[in-house]
Formats: C-alpha cells, sequence, structure tokens
C-alpha cells in the first residue's frame, strides 16, 4: 500500500510535468508567445504537485505507528492495565504489535488478540486513507498546476523560487541535525537528573551503572559519579598524545624540510592510508597483536599486566592519531611564509636551526590547534577503546591498569536493554551530552587559534 | 684591506668544533625524523601483515567427502523437510567409516559441522530423485578440527590443556589417510549469513545490510549535500544566518561519531518510532555524518570553477540558476564526486552509530529489505571480534581484510576520478 502511494507520487509528479509542457508548446504551436520555455511550465508543475504529496507521504508514515499504537490502548478493555506502570504498558503493546505481525508466542490472554486484531484493522485502514488522500491532494494539484499555464505566467520565476527554497532546506538540515543533537540530549539529560542529582554526577567518584531493571535482576544500587570516566578517559587521551604528538611532529618537520620531492610524495599518501583505516579495525589489532605483546612484555618483566589496559588502548589510538598530527603540522610549517625561513638560512643557520628556531615556533598556533583537535578525537574515539579498554571504572592513573572512558560506557549502557525510562539507560545520554559539550569546546578553540593565526600571516 | 688567512672567516678563525656541533645537531634532528616516518609506517606493516597472516586461513575451510545413502525408508519425498535427517546423518556416518566403533561414530557426529545436515537437505529437496541412490558430498567440519587441520591446535600440548583429546585427533587423522579430508575455498564466508557455528559464519548478511546502509546514505547525503553546499557557496546572502549556518556545519563535522548514534537512537527510534537494527535508519545517520564531508567538498569544488564560465552565461542570458546548474554544477562534477566517495568509504568503516541503533544483532537470514534487522560490515566485525570461538578469529581477520578491500577500491576510485576528470583552470 505505501509502494502504491509512493506510485501515486511519481505518477501525478510525471503527468504534472508532460500535461503543462504539452499545454506551453500547444499555446506556441497557436502562435502565442511564452514568458518561460515550456520546460519551466513543465518543471513548475512537477514540483507543485510532487512536493506536498512526497511531505503529506512523509508526515503519514511516521505519524501513523504512535497513533494506531495510542488507540489501540485506548481502546483496550477498561480495567487491564490497571495498576501497571509505564514499562509494563509498553511490554503490553510491544506482545501485542508483534501478534499483529503475526509472532505470536505461547498463549496471549484473549484481550491481547482483540486488541492486535484492531491493530492489524486500523493499519489497513490508515494504509487505504493514505493512498487516498495522496491521490486526492494530487488530484487537485494536478488541476491547479494546469490553470496556471499561460502566455504570461512567469514559471521560471516560480519555479526558481521552489528551487531555492528546496535549497534553502537543505542547508537547514545541518542546523536541524545540531539542534536536533542538542535537544536530544539535553532532554534525556534532565530526565537523568531527576533521577540522579547533578552534583552527585559531576563530582561522584563511584561509577557503577549496573542496576536493575527488571525486578528480577540481581545488580548492585547503581552509583553515577563520572569522575572515574572522565579520569580513564584523560588517561587515554594522554597516553595516545604522548606516542603520537612526537612522531606526528618529527614527521611533519622532515618530510616538511629534510625529504627529497619523491620520497614526500610517496610516504604522505602511504601514511595518509593510515587515517583512512576505519577505528574498528584498529580495536581489532589491538586485541589481537598489541594487547598479548604488551602481556608477554609484562610477564617477562615480571609485571602482572590486565587483559584490557589504557596503554594498549592509548598506543593504538596513537597510530591513529599520526597522520592527522603530522597533516596538520605539515600544513602549518607550509604556512610560515618563506621570507622567514630564507632570511634565516642566509644569516648562515643550518637547516636544522631555521627548522627548530625559527619555523617551529612560527608554527606553533597552527600545530597547537591541530593537537586540540586531535585531542577532541581522542577523547571522542569509540570503538579502539571498545574493543581495547575495559568496562570497569576504576580512580587510577596507571597506564597498565584497565580503565574505561565516556565513550566505550555510552555504547555498553546502550547495548542490550533500551528501555527510556531507567537512570542506566539515561546515563548513557548525560554522559554523550557531557562528551558533546567538551569536544565542541576544544573545536571552537582550535578552529579559532587556526584560523587566527592564518589571518596574521596572510 | 685584511689578509685572507686560510682557515679564518673575517679575520676571526673558524670555530670548527661549533660547526661540528650544530651539523651533528642537524644530523639528528635528520635521524629522529627518519626514525619517526619509519615507526609510522612500520606500524602499518606491521598492522596490514597481521591482519592477513590471521585471515588469510578464513578463506579456506576443512571439509570431510561425506558418503550419503539416501535411503527411501527414512526420507519420504512427499514431505522432505520433515524426514528423518538425523537418521539419513548416521546412515553416512556409518557408510563412510564402515568398520568404526560405537565410540568413533559419536567422534565422527562432533567432527562434522552441525550445518551438515541442511547442506544435505538442500540437495536432495532440489533433485528428489538423489532418494534411493548413494550421494557423495563434501561438508565443512567443525571449528576445532579445522583449527587443527589449519596447525592452529598444537598436537604436542598435553591432552587435557587441548581443545580436542587424543581420540578425536586418531579420528580426523585416519579421515586424513584415507584421503577424504580436502581444503576447499570457503565460499560459505560470502554465500551465508551469520551464524553461531564459525564455520557456517558468513558475511552475506552484513554485505547486503551494508549496501542498503550506504545506499539510503548516499540518496539523501548526496542531493541533500549538494544543495545545501550550492546554496551557500552561490546564492546566499553574506549575512548573519549564512555565517551561523556555516559554523554548524563545521562544528557537526567534529562531533564524535557516537554522538550521531545518540542522536538516532532518540530521535528516530525512540521518538519517530523507525525499527531498530534497520539499514533505513542506519543510512539516515550516517547520512547526517557525512553530509558535512559532502558539502565542504562541493563547495571546494564550486569555488574552483572560473568566474569566466558564470560571466560567459550569464552574459548569453541564462538566469543564475542555469547559470549554477547547466554550466557551473557539470565542470565542478568530479570534485564534489572525488569528495563524496571519500565520505562514503568514511560511512563504510563507522561503527559506534550503527552499535547504538542496534544494528549488531544476531541475525542468520540476510535483510529482503532497508526496513527489515541487518548488520554492516563493521558491525559484524564488531560482533566477530566479541565472539569467544577461535574460529572467530580468523574471521573476524577476513571480514576486515573484506572491508579493507572495499576502501580500497572506493579510494582509489576517487583518486581515479579526481586524475582523470579534474581540470586546472
Amino acid at each position: 500500500m505505501t509502494l502504491a502511494a509512493f506510485a501515486v507520487l511519481l505518477a501525478a509528479t510525471v503527468a504534472a510535468y508532460a500535461l503543462n509542457r504539452m499545454a506551453a508548446a500547444r499555446i506556441i504551436a497557436g502562435g502565442g508567445r511564452l514568458h518561460s520555455l515550456e520546460s519551466f511550465h513543465g518543471g513548475f508543475a512537477a514540483l507543485v504537485v510532487g512536493l506536498p504529496v512526497l511531505v503529506l507521504l512523509i508526515v503519514w508514515l511516521l505519524a501513523q505507528g504512535p497513533v494506531i499504537d495510542r488507540m489501540v490502548m485506548n481502546g483496550l478493555p477498561p480495567g487491564v492495565l490497571d495498576g501497571m506502570d509505564g514499562g509494563q504498558r509498553q511490554l503490553v503493546l510491544t506482545e501485542i504489535s508483534s501478534v499483529a505481525r503475526g509472532q505470536v508466542f505461547g498463549e496471549p490472554e484473549e484481550w491481547k488478540l482483540a486488541a492486535a486484531e484492531r491493530m492489524v484493522r486500523l493499519q489497513g485502514t490508515s494504509s487505504l486513507m493514505m493512498l487516498a488522500a495522496a491521490a486526492i491532494l494530487a488530484l487537485g494539484l494536478l488541476f491547479y498546476a494546469r490553470s496556471t499555464v499561460s502566455a504570461e505566467f512567469r514559471a521560471r520565476q516560480g519555479f526558481e523560487r521552489i528551487v531555492n527554497g528546496l535549497m534553502i532546506f537543505c542547508a537547514l538540515v545541518a542546523v536541524f541535525t545540531t539542534a536536533g543533537i542538542v535537544l536530544a540530549l539535553i532532554f534525556e539529560s534532565i530526565q537523568f537528573f531527576r533521577m540522579v542529582p547533578v552534583h552527585e554526577f559531576l563530582f561522584g567518584t563511584r561509577w557503577e551503572p549496573q542496576i536493575a531493571i527488571r525486578a528480577d535482576q540481581v545488580a548492585g544500587q547503581g552509583a553515577f559519579g563520572w569522575v572515574p570516566v572522565i579520569l580513564g578517559t584523560v588517561v587515554v587521551m594522554v597516553i595516545a598524545l604522548v606516542v603520537a604528538v612526537p612522531i606526528g611532529l618529527l614527521t611533519a618537520i622532515y618530510l616538511n624540510e629534510f625529504a627529497s620531492k619523491r620520497f614526500r610524495g610517496w610516504v604522505k599518501p602511504v601514511l595518509e592510508v593510515l587515517a583512512g583505516v576505519p577505528t574498528i579495525v584498529y580495536g581489532f589489532f589491538a586485541i589481537l597483536v598489541v594487547a598479548p605483546a604488551v602481556r608477554s612484555l609484562g610477564a617477562s618483566l615480571g609485571i602482572d599486566v590486565s587483559p584490557t589496559t589504557a596503554l594498549v588502548a592509548g598506543v593504538v589510538m596513537a597510530i591513529m592519531l599520526i597522520p592527522f598530527i603530522s597533516s596538520f603540522a605539515d600544513d602549518a610549517l607550509t604556512a610560515v611564509p618563506r621570507s622567514l625561513r630564507d632570511g634565516s638560512l642566509a644569516l648562515g643557520a643550518t637547516r636544522g636551526e631555521t627548522m627548530m628556531k625559527v619555523m617551529f615556533p612560527a608554527a606553533i598556533p597552527g600545530i597547537v590547534g591541530g593537537v586540540l583537535l586531535a585531542i577532541s578525537r581522542a577523547i571522542g574515539e569509540t570503538m579502539i577503546v571498545v574493543l581495547a579498554a575495559g568496562i570497569i571504572a576504576q580512580m587510577t592513573i596507571n597506564p597498565l591498569d584497565s580503565v574505561t572512558t565516556v565513550t566505550v560506557q555510552i555504547i555498553t549502557l546502550l547495548i542490550g536493554d533500551t528501555e527510556f525510562d531507567n537512570p542506566k539507560t539515561l546515563a548513557a545520554f548525560a554522559l554523550g551530552l557531557m562528551l558533546f559539550l567538551v569536544t565542541l569546546a576544544i573545536n571552537i578553540l582550535a578552529l579559532r587559534i587556526v584560523r587566527k593565526y592564518r589571518e596574521l600571516y596572510d | 684591506m685584511t689578509d685572507i688567512i686560510p682557515g679564518t672567516l673575517i679575520g676571526r678563525p673558524i670555530e670548527a668544533a661549533s660547526v661540528r656541533k650544530r651539523r651533528r645537531g642537524e644530523m639528528w634532528l635528520k635521524a629522529f625524523g627518519l626514525v619517526a616516518i619509519g615507526l609510522a609506517l612500520s606500524m602499518l606493516i606491521v598492522l596490514i601483515l597481521s591482519l592477513v597472516s590471521s585471515g588469510y586461513k578464513a578463506f579456506t575451510q576443512t571439509h570431510v567427502t561425506l558418503t550419503v545413502p539416501i535411503s527411501a525408508e527414512r526420507v519420504d519425498p512427499e514431505d522432505i523437510a520433515g524426514s528423518s535427517w538425523r537418521g539419513v546423518m548416521k546412515d553416512a556416518a556409518a557408510a563412510t567409516l564402515p568398520d568404526a566403533s560405537k565410540e568413533e561414530l559419536k567422534v565422527f557426529d562432533d567432527l562434522i559441522s552441525d550445518g551438515a545436515k541442511q547442506i544435505v537437505q538442500a540437495r536432495v529437496t532440489a533433485d528428489p530423485a538423489l532418494i534411493g541412490q548413494t550421494l557423495t558430498v563434501d561438508v565443512p567440519v567443525s571449528d576445532p578440527f579445522d583449527q587443527l587441520n589449519k596447525g592452529l591446535i598444537d598436537r604436542a600440548t598435553p591432552e587435557e590443556n587441548r581443545r580436542l583429546n587424543d581420540a578425536e585427533i586418531a579420528l580426523f587423522d585416519r579421515l586424513d589417510e584415507a584421503g577424504l579430508v580436502r581444503q576447499k575455498a570457503n565460499w560459505t564466508l560470502v554465500t551465508q549469513a551469520d551464524s553461531r557455528f564459525p564455520e557456517l559464519a558468513g558475511l552475506k548478511g552484513a554485505l547486503i545490510g551494508s549496501f542498503y546502509t550506504l545506499g539510503i546514505c548516499f540518496l539523501l547525503a548526496f542531493p541533500i549535500g549538494i544543495g545545501a553546499a550550492i546554496y551557500l557557496e552561490e546564492f546566499a546572502p553574506r549575512n548573519r544566518f549564512s555565517d551561523f549556518i556555516e559554523v554548524n556545519i563545521n562544528n557537526l563535522a567534529a562531533v564524535p561519531s557516537v554522538v550521531f548514534g545518540l542522536l538516532a537512537l532518540a530521535v528516530f527510534i525512540n521518538w519517530f518510532g523507525l525499527p531498530r537494527s534497520a539499514p533505513f535508519v542506519g543510512g539516515l545517520t550516517l547520512a547526517l555524518m557525512v553530509m558535512p564531508t559532502i558539502i565542504i567538498a562541493t563547495r571546494a569544488a564550486l569555488k574552483a570553477v572560473p568566474p569566466s564560465i558564470r560571466e560567459a552565461a550569464l552574459g548569453v542570458g541564462a538566469s543564475r540558476q542555469q547559470v549554477v546548474f547547466q554550466h557551473v554544477l557539470p565542470l565542478a562534477m568530479p570534485g564534489i564526486l572525488t569528495g563524496t566517495i571519500i565520505g562514503m568509504a568514511h560511512a563504510l568503516g563507522e561503527t559506534a552509530p550503527l552499535l547504538l541503533i542496534g544494528m549488531n544483532a544476531f541475525i542468520t537470514a540476510a535483510p529482503a529489505t532497508p526496513f527489515d534487522s541487518a548488520t554492516t560490515l563493521p558491525t559484524q566485525i564488531y560482533i566477530w571480534a566479541d565472539s569467544p570461538e577461535r574460529g572467530f578469529v580468523s574471521r573476524t581477520s577476513a571480514a576486515i581484510l573484506v572491508l579493507l578491500g572495499f576502501l580500497v577500491v572506493m579510494n582509489g576510485l576517487a583518486i581515479y576520478l579526481r586524475n582523470r576528470f579534474e581540470r586546472r583552470w
């Protein structure tokens, strides 16, 4: 039925184009002079018919599920839902819809079967109504569009106004996305902070989110202090930067100043491959190769190393960050005016001295911007730490201990049970909000530093 | 006029030691730089070598040649699916190992994969004339025996620490001597979907899921991204509102991917009630994520088209939109496509947001539509990487090699497009 509705949409759009174009062509054949080309008459009609019908279909499809759910739940026999909380009602609804899809498990009560039947009926009615509404709207618009064709009608202006509106809408999608992220995170976080006080979240030093969701589960009381989680994130990030920054900077310095053109043209793309490898691959590499290597190295030194360590996660993350930092530093060094370099060389400084005492200090702002962006990447990086770092939050800065990070917690909290009415799930959104704010602040700072510095030399 | 004395500069002696020190300093800097590059490159080499050395083993699978008598008593031609296939497999064990003891037959039952029954059943279903005849068919062995054949289980380990006991190894060796063991290309890896048993698990579901996800992502992100870029680059008035949109896009490009997953979970799944684990939702999420990349690439490509083209078109009477859509956009297309392909390659490897919308479910059938539950290549890799069975280690590496293969092809295509079609003005 949905397919049929979209077929109506397509047919109406094509018909609108063809009809108006032919009508316009007839005016020309009759010796008239059109204001706009025939194709603009056709295009205008296609947009006038196609867009409203498309919007109608999308809104209908999005709205029909929740509306039908509500109607079914309200139509249940009185009394059966008494004493149920939100989660149990949700479960009843899930069962009814799975019965309605034809998946019957066990022997549902009579009223559930009746409700499922009602749901199937309502769904059928809804799709029929959607098809009818789409067809009526399309017909009406077809007639309207056809009536616009005349020699004086400014079809091109109409068409271009609509296209312009469409392009503005496209540009606004980015704004909607940001708004959606902020609203979703804040909305769910407010719910979380209703259950867990803000100060407990911000300053608590225990993170034990494994609480019971159903009554029959055995679990702890739950504690939501994010300090150990952010500490773990910082530990992993610092390890990653300690490894990646020197390697990245030295690479950039060599490639920028000393490397031959051929060497540079060969090494740079190869390094960029490291940046293109998906992070899940790095994560698997960490548990396949790096973690066992670190463990056996630790064993040979007589140190007990846990299977998931901050060190492994940090080092593997560093591999990912090296090309990022080196290409940023390379750009910053290239942006330093040539006159500075030539001046230094002319005064008799070696190329090494020029690099370390003139070029590098001049490029520092750009490099700092790059390192800041690398920090924000390291904080937001997910799959490496999900596989290579631990799940248990500990207050430790020992790189050989298992630590957890903000992103790991978001993933582990949201895989499996996701009911939106318990602090365990909502905690992930609070963490997500913090992650979003921190990375946003770092990004804005970094972009500002980079931009300011660019203006300085341009 | 000072006399020119060798070994001096403007009358002062060159401090030979100091120059040597400065030269040494430069040498050290160069050496450190080379070491850093060497380290970075060696990491790449180690990464690829370890994946290849662990992954290539999953491209073959150990099979055993079974002799299967399909007796008419066991299999009812009227009701093939309901027939006693366990009984058929028992007959097959007895026929393959004619003089085996009861214990050996039991071990043999563990040796062949659980999927063997389905393979035989499928053969007979396809050709009912086989009933009453004897069928010879290669079936996969179960994972531990596959590992043994590939040398991943050390026969020298004491029996109690080994995953296979002496009796099991003895039986396998007996089959091997009889010439029944065969190492064949593992087509299961691409023709089957996920399974609990490593020897039966494949990537078909993940490949189709990734295809749908990327398809939806492309259909949304490509037109919307180009539309936004054209508006911002060609039509937007320079005012606060345009600046606001630009800042938004730049910031969006740097938001951690997991945050897009949270957005999708809260908005698409919880508020709009779209289905969990569906490639449609995955594509929607990834589209939002790669849109900034496409917008930025498109703007750069539009900017590279020289103003003379625009002026010429305007001069012969084209409207501003006609100029952009009929002249500037086609010329900018190679650059736009290059950026889009790179964005798509990025989306193909993205895992975290897809995990949050439930695309890590255990699904044994390939999705038929973008609204069915599915996995994608990276989430399948995540599932396998988390599985305890040894056989999944090499399969994870193999899946990664498949994923990297796709990425190489996509990036190669982008480079080809750039070199072949991009014009320098």
